[in-house]
């Protein structure tokens, strides 16, 4: 039963990722990758007993970072006709290098590492919000307080690229 | 039928191989795509499976650190993210397109 839910989750985020960087219209891409994240949140809750992670996803990615993507594609108006394509050479190119990469990480990780007892019996409590957040603010409290100040920066760049002509104010 | 099940447990054998195909896959969007939006969704991507490959290592290991890492991760793509579509949006006004090729104004 695990096993079946593993392979069918897995297969559903394999697919819909195949599916964001091979459909033609930018907003279903979007779509696809909002699919993508919900199965690796289902991946988090499930088998890895990362609650706190899971919801984090889908409130970080699926929510906030896929409506930006999504405003901006509509603010552009993009759509199929303005999709620039991509010549049939570099694609096939690309996917027979993307293909050796992938040959390059299984030879290189797949027997290094052998553990074939299954995740969610030795998950326990480590994924919880109480232990996660003990951990957060003690050992990296200051890479916490540090990232603060990442996203005010993030947030003053973003509003001074967005603006229309810095000269007029 | 059995057998072929035991084949998908949720190990870290699997894990692996899942997370190196969506990796995989976010390498080859960057590569086949020309628009600037998908390349940032196919990072995205990259990141996500990264994500999840350091949370089944911090399982397996029984260390919370990792999954603290994870957190770190999300919040500093949430900021790139941010200022990488401030960005576009400033390229599409002043080229009228969000194809990579149009920024090719250092080409010799």
């Amino acid at each position: 039963m695990n096993n079946l839910l593993f392979l069918l989750l897995s297969s559903v985020s394999i697919i819909s990722a195949l599916l964001v960087i091979f459909s033609k219209n930018p907003v279903y891409s979007v779509l696809f990758l909002v699919l993508t994240f919900f199965t690796l949140a289902g991946h988090f809750a499930i088998f890895l007993g990362a609650e706190f992670l899971a919801i984090v996803n889908i409130i970080v990615y699926a929510g906030a970072i896929m409506v930006l993507f999504l405003f901006v594609i509509m603010l552009l108006n993009l759509n199929k006709e303005s999709e620039p394509t991509t010549p049939m050479l570099s694609k096939i190119s690309a996917i027979v290098a993307g293909g050796l990469f992938l040959l390059v990480l299984f030879a290189a990780l797949t027997n290094q590492i052998n553990a074939p007892e299954a995740l969610n019996s030795k998950a326990g409590d480590i994924g919880m919000v109480k232990k996660l957040g003990q951990v957060l603010f003690t050992e990296y409290l200051l890479p916490f307080e540090i990232s603060s100040v990442l996203f005010l920066s993030a947030m003053v760049g973003a509003v001074m690229l967005g603006k229309k002509d810095l000269k007029q104010g | 039928m059995n057998q072929l099940t035991e084949l998908f447990a949720p190990n870290l054998n699997n894990y692996i191989i899942l997370c190196s195909i969506l990796f995989t896959i976010g390498v080859v969007g960057v590569l086949i795509r020309k628009n600037i939006i998908i390349i940032f969704m196919s990072v995205e991507l990259m990141l996500n499976a990264i994500n999840l490959l350091l949370t089944a290592f911090s399982v397996h290991h029984g260390d919370s650190s990792g999954q603290v890492f994870v957190f770190f991760i999300m919040a500093v793509a949430a900021a790139e993210i941010t200022v990488g579509l401030a960005i576009l949006v400033m390229i599409y006004r002043n080229t009228g397109s969000v194809s990579i090729d149009s920024l090719r104004n250092l080409k010799w």
